[in-house]
């Protein structure tokens, strides 16, 4: 489950599908500031939100600094010592992701995984769940509208409900009385994950998808179909750039979800190093290596430096994203 | 790993993008030439019927195959509701039970408390966006690094030695004795839950400041000429004003909330006693071969979920029909 959850929200005088992002809020709120005096920031809030600020700031600092620091120093002294017992390394990052020794983590490996599980998972979504997307929106054709509830509705199903029947399916194929519809997925390979993961975005990426790209205007479709245009080529054409924001806002979720996840990458990696992402690797460690500090945090901070890179660089379209969404999972 | 390793699994990536590409192709490029006569019937097909395949396959049959499923044991014998009376019999699962209910519980109303009153306390003030970024950053971390990162806080040394973890640092500072938090029942479930509370703070903060930022300025100025302090405009202006935003933050981190696997996961495994229904299921379906018992605690959790989403709903009409 990741930490992310996109959410459909009623703000007042914003468009469904297009809440403010941070930096338009940032600069509607500065124009304002000259009208509306800001007696609650008083100095015991500022001093409230400073605190909050540190203490929500401070985890992240001390295991980040702490992943510098040599073994030795790490597990005998705390890391706000550091002037007093100096000292910083980068064995820790060479150890997890290039040592090549049985017991280290060998990270390597799976953040190659982490990547190739990725980029296919948001990409197969994102591309089925804008083609039905368009199909609810703007072609016409009988029980649109109950199909379209239904699929939301599948939104509340926790994909908990779905992981021990499709385990079996991976593992067994499909059959129908005996003929075998589809084959066993072969194991240690991506194939399980990819699948998966798609399919427990599909619900919530078309919900998404749905209400920006049936938002485009209807006289542009109008037009190109007049101009004998088909679907496809409107689809290609006309939606797909239009709908580009939105469809960056779903992908940047997606990725940090699939990247993110434990349960699904514990249930059908199997556990192999040729498959399982980073996050079922540092899961093992806690567990196994619990007090190996030295390697746990270089490791967390391997596995947390891809979404903090993402978070930052596109922080507009991850709100704007989070804004328009609804629940997941 | 050796190059060849890697080629191999980057080969994997490439043709299965390839694969699906030329699929996708093909499918608009055959469609597009369909008959003429019922072109919109083929048109439509090929729109809809991956997705539908896709969601039919890996989510609607699984989810039925897993309600019946919870009638049967771990053999294939039909068993009626056994695994049900063992969910709410059992030691085991009734202290995941109780877990749920502690988190579900907690984390929503802390996370949206600390996210409103941060929001408040920043709402224009300089460097917002920065202030902003520093709650919402645990957001994009995994549950597992987040996990890592609070066990770090929470780690233990015994009085002799160093601290190497800043709360109880804080403690011998303060003049106490070093305390095992994670190994302390029943007082573990919370500081578990206080990583998650860490995680969905920068949501509700998020979502609740750009509520504030909708509140109608001219209703505040208002407020304001007629003499009433800051407290009472948070009390009768913001706080109607934002209230479906507060709902909708509310459930979705319920929701959330009941799901949770990962941190008890990576934190105690579920070991003393801190266990929580998602826990369970997997563990009793994945590790314990019980797929009877871990389906019956996924409907659990399935029922558990659906009046939160349904009332989500209802709030999230009811607002718009005002609109």
């Amino acid at each position: 489950m990741s930490s992310v959850a996109p959410v459909e929200l009623p703000i007042p005088g914003g468009v469904a599908g297009r809440a403010p992002s941070l930096e338009e809020e940032y600069t509607e709120a500065t124009t304002k500031v000259g009208r509306v005096k800001r007696n609650l920031t008083s100095k015991w809030a500022t001093v409230a939100a400073l605190l909050i600020a540190l203490l929500w700031t401070i985890p992240t600092f001390g295991l980040f600094l702490s992943s510098f620091r040599p073994a030795v120093l790490i597990k005998t002294t705390g890391w706000w010592t550091i002037f007093s017992n100096p000292g910083l390394t980068l064995d820790n990052y060479r150890d997890v992701l290039f040592s090549s020794s049985v017991t280290a983590p060998q990270l390597g490996q799976y953040f190659v995984n982490s990547v190739a599980i990725s980029i296919p998972a948001t990409i197969f979504p994102l591309v089925l769940a804008s083609m039905a997307a368009y199909a609810f929106a703007w072609m016409n054709w009988k029980g649109r509208d109950v199909v379209f509830v239904l699929v939301f509705a599948l939104q509340i199903v926790p994909l908990q409900m779905a992981l021990i029947p499709l385990l079996s399916f991976f593992s067994r194929g499909i059959t129908i009385g005996n003929a075998l519809i589809i084959p066993p997925t072969p194991s240690g390979t991506y194939a399980q994950l990819w699948f998966a993961h798609t399919a427990f975005a599909l619900p919530l990426a078309i919900f998404l998808l749905y209400n920006f790209i049936s938002q485009v205007p209807g006289e542009v479709i109008e037009a190109a179909r007049v101009d004998g245009a088909s679907h496809g080529q409107i689809f290609l054409r006309i939606i797909i750039p239009l709908a580009m924001p939105a469809l960056a806002s779903f992908a940047i979720f997606q990725f940090l979800w699939v990247w993110n996840d434990l349960l699904v990458a514990l249930v059908f990696s199997g556990g192999s190093p040729d498959v399982a992402p980073l996050t079922q690797r540092l899961a093992e460690l806690t567990g196994s290596r619990g007090q190996d500090w030295q390697r746990l945090t270089a490791a967390a901070f391997v596995s947390i430096i891809v979404p903090l890179i993402v978070f930052f660089s596109l922080q507009r379209y991850f709100v704007r994203g989070l804004l328009a969404g609804s629940t997941k999972g | 790993m050796t190059t060849a390793d890697l080629l191999g699994k980057l080969e994997q990536v490439v043709i299965a993008l390839a694969a699906f590409a030329a699929v996708i192709g093909l499918l608009l490029f055959i469609i597009d030439r369909a008959p003429k006569k019922r072109k919109d019937f083929f048109q439509l097909i090929g729109f809809v019927t991956p997705a539908f395949l896709l969601l039919i396959i890996g989510l609607v049959y699984p989810a039925i195959r897993t309600a019946i499923q919870s009638l049967y044991d771990a053999k294939g014998n039909f068993i009626g509701l056994d695994n049900f009376v063992w969910a709410f019999t059992q030691p085991d699962s009734l202290v995941s039970l109780r877990n749920t209910v502690i988190w579900v519980i907690l984390t929503p109303i802390a996370s949206t408390a600390i996210g409103l009153a941060y929001a408040v306390f920043i709402d224009k003030s300089r460097g917002e966006k920065y202030f902003k970024a520093l709650v919402f950053m645990p957001m994009a971390i995994s549950f597992v690094g987040a996990s890592i990162i609070w066990k770090f806080v929470y780690e233990y040394r015994p009085t002799s030695a160093n601290q190497i973890g800043i709360l109880n640092q804080l403690v011998v500072w303060l003049g106490g004795e070093p305390v095992q938090w994670l190994q302390s029942v029943p007082a573990n479930t919370v500081f578990l839950v206080i990583v998650m509370v860490w995680i969905q703070t920068g949501f509700a903060m998020v979502v609740l400041s750009a509520a504030i930022k909708g509140v109608p300025t001219e209703i505040v100025e208002a407020a304001q000429l007629d003499g009433t302090n800051a407290f009472q405009r948070f009390l009768h202006v913001t706080l109607p004003g934002i209230q479906g935003s507060l709902v909708v933050v509310v459930t979705t981190i319920s929701i959330a909330t009941l799901k949770v696997f990962d941190i008890v996961r990576t934190m105690t495994a579920g070991n003393f006693d801190t266990s929580v229904l998602a826990n369970e299921m997997y563990t009793q379906a994945f590790r314990a071969g019980e797929p009877g018992r871990g389906s019956a605690l996924a409907l659990i959790l399935f029922v558990l979920v659906l009046p939160i989403v349904i009332y989500n709903v209802r709030v999230l009409r009811k607002q718009r029909e005002i609109r």
